[in-house]
């Protein structure tokens, strides 16, 4: 029998059921992520990448299929799974370090107080956000929100990172140094990541595969690219390549010629 | 003649001068711009005139409003033969009751003591109805922020419980007193009764409001963190709840006091309530409308107090 992935996706379909009959999100998605792999999952709004990530993270309960991680069946949310929300979802009435903190306090259980405290700062210290420990998240501008988001996922040193396109409300050149915080941490740590966004040049930079959906309903993996440039990766150094340029390619074609937006095709 | 003389008078005769070589000088614009100026502030002095300015600005208007009012008042009511007494003889004919509030009260180490026997000021009576009013509004809060929580938590329990709560919230203070009587057989204990199922209401609807409101990315995050049932409600529906919370406390505080009003009119012996059916029972009229002054300021005090600790429990999360 064939070793199962790390993170392995078999068989998934998830359905809404609503007035109007059964609405079928996600079709038979079948996707294997190995240890150490960074994973883009790119396609049109409405094509059901957020649920499928919300199946990996177990807010959504899959209608067939199952989710394998390291070998365990995922049916609840843990802190196995740690997710980045597009809305960053820091809780306004904690400070930057308690909002840390309280992940922190939930994964390390062996560690002593003082230690936890200085895991918490390493951590803010890898999005460069320790000089803001004190403040509210109200006080703190969208980037740095999500620099925190970041921090508090790492923290909890998840056998996965779930980003939710983590920088979907950033303007552009916010986004472009938050990339950055992740490729110079993904450097470091190395972990599995499955990232959703729609931004073509954010998955082919960040990502290791670029996975495609096709336009939903009933969304199914259209295509998964592999993007071979080296790591580590710096932006400018990686957009010279031709590897760069091929995926760049693949996924814009695939999203504009070959499984258009569904909006523009309405119109 | 400076020449800056000359330059305002330039401007001033609006014509710009043609000098001896022909070439038209348009004069530096001196007036419109010092036109622009704005005017200098008056120098604040220290900072205690700084704040009683700022104070007396804010204060001012209700001052004065107050004033026209009260002088409104004297003209309309100053005739012999008016049927409602004016400031003035309210002034006169319960002088006694405006000056000497505190009568029958002592002040020690082992607290407040109001005379049992005899007449007492008017503000012995307001510090016996707030006495009742904290022990009804207390249980009022603790029971509501429950029940509130309760049902914002369970859909069965909303479904099960807030029909109930629509319904017995329209039912007037008033008419649970018979009821109230019926059941505890004494005045104290029905007239903080009638005082917890006035105030209740506002603050079940209002926390369960709160805890229906928690945003999903606030749940989401404990789900994903596997927050247990403690840590959630502390770390997150109780802070998310907060300023719901509050909206009902406050609503409860008045409406309370309200019901005590009513409830001691009805059943009597002391607290303001008794004060103005016994002034009423009296003919002291004017005592009634020093009474309902004291009934608003005490009133808006309380719900000021609730307010002051919501906002301070709100920045303390």
């Amino acid at each position: 029998m064939k070793k199962r992935s790390y993170l392995a996706l078999e068989d998934i379909g998830v359905e809404f059921s609503s007035r109007k009959g059964t609405f079928c999100a996600l079709d038979t998605i079948n996707l294997s992520i190995e240890k150490g792999e960074f994973v883009a999952l790119i396609g049109h709004s409405g094509c059901g990448k957020s649920t499928l990530l919300n199946v990996v993270s177990g807010l959504v309960k899959p209608t067939r299929g199952v989710v394998f991680l390291d070998d365990k069946v995922v049916d609840s949310p843990g802190v196995d799974r740690a997710v980045v929300f597009q809305d960053h979802s820091l809780l306004p009435w904690l400070t930057v370090e308690e909002n840390v903190r309280l992940a922190v306090d939930k994964t390390t259980r062996e560690m002593s107080k003082a230690e936890r405290k200085d895991w918490v700062f390493h951590n803010l210290d890898l999005v460069k956000m320790t000089h803001a420990a004190t403040k509210r998240p109200g006080e703190l501008s969208g980037g740095m929100k999500q620099r925190v988001g970041i921090a508090r996922a790492i923290a909890m040193n998840p056998l996965v990172l779930l980003m939710d396109e983590p920088f979907g409300a950033l303007d552009a050149l916010t986004r472009a140094s938050l990339q950055d915080v992740v490729m110079s941490i993904q450097a470091q740590l190395n972990n599995t990541v499955l990232m959703i966004t729609h931004d073509v040049d954010e998955a082919v930079l960040l990502a290791d595969r670029v996975v495609m959906m096709t336009n939903g309903p009933a969304a199914r993996i259209g295509e998964d690219f592999s993007v071979d440039i080296p790591r580590p990766r710096t932006r400018l150094a990686a957009m010279d390549t031709a590897e760069y340029a091929a995926a760049r390619h693949a996924v814009v074609h695939f999203l504009h010629e070959r499984y258009r937006n569904p909006a523009d095709l309405a119109a | 003649m400076t020449s800056a003389e000359k330059i305002t008078e330039t401007v001033a005769g609006a014509v710009p001068a043609a000098d001896k070589e022909g070439a038209v000088i348009v004069p530096y614009p001196t007036a419109a711009i010092s036109r622009r100026q704005l005017p200098q502030a008056p120098r604040v002095q220290n900072i205690w005139e700084e704040r009683t300015r700022a104070v007396l600005s804010a204060t001012l208007p209700t001052l004065l409003m107050v004033l026209a009012l009260l002088t409104l008042w004297q003209v309309a009511c100053g005739s012999p033969d008016a049927t409602f007494p004016s400031p003035l003889k309210v002034w006169q004919e319960s002088h006694e009751v405006i000056v000497h509030p505190f009568k029958g009260v002592t002040f020690d180490l082992a607290g407040l003591h109001i005379a049992d026997q005899g007449d007492v000021g008017i503000a012995a009576h307001i510090i016996t109805s707030l006495k009742r009013v904290l022990m009804g509004y207390s249980i009022a809060a603790v029971v509501g922020v429950a029940l509130g929580i309760l049902i914002g938590q369970s859909v069965t329990a909303y479904r099960a419980l807030d029909p109930l709560f629509q319904v017995l919230r329209t039912v007037p203070p008033l008419a649970w007193l018979p009821i109230s009587l019926a059941v505890f057989q004494q005045a104290q204990p029905s007239t903080i009764f009638l005082i917890f199922i006035t105030a209740i209401w506002p603050v079940i609807l209002n926390t369960a409001a709160g805890v229906q409101n928690i945003p999903a990315a606030y749940v989401n995050v404990g789900k994903v963190l596997q927050l247990n049932p403690i840590e959630y409600f502390t770390k997150i529906m109780l802070p998310a709840t907060v300023p719901h919370m509050f909206t009902g406390l406050r609503i409860g505080v008045g409406m309370s006091w309200l019901a005590i009003v009513a409830a001691e009119m009805v059943q009597g012996g002391t607290g303001i309530g008794f004060f103005i059916w016994d002034s009423y029972n009296s003919s002291l009229l004017t005592d009634t409308i020093v009474a309902l002054i004291w009934i608003g300021l005490v009133g808006f005090t309380l719900d000021r107090i609730v307010a002051f600790i919501g906002r301070r429990v709100a920045r303390a999360d």
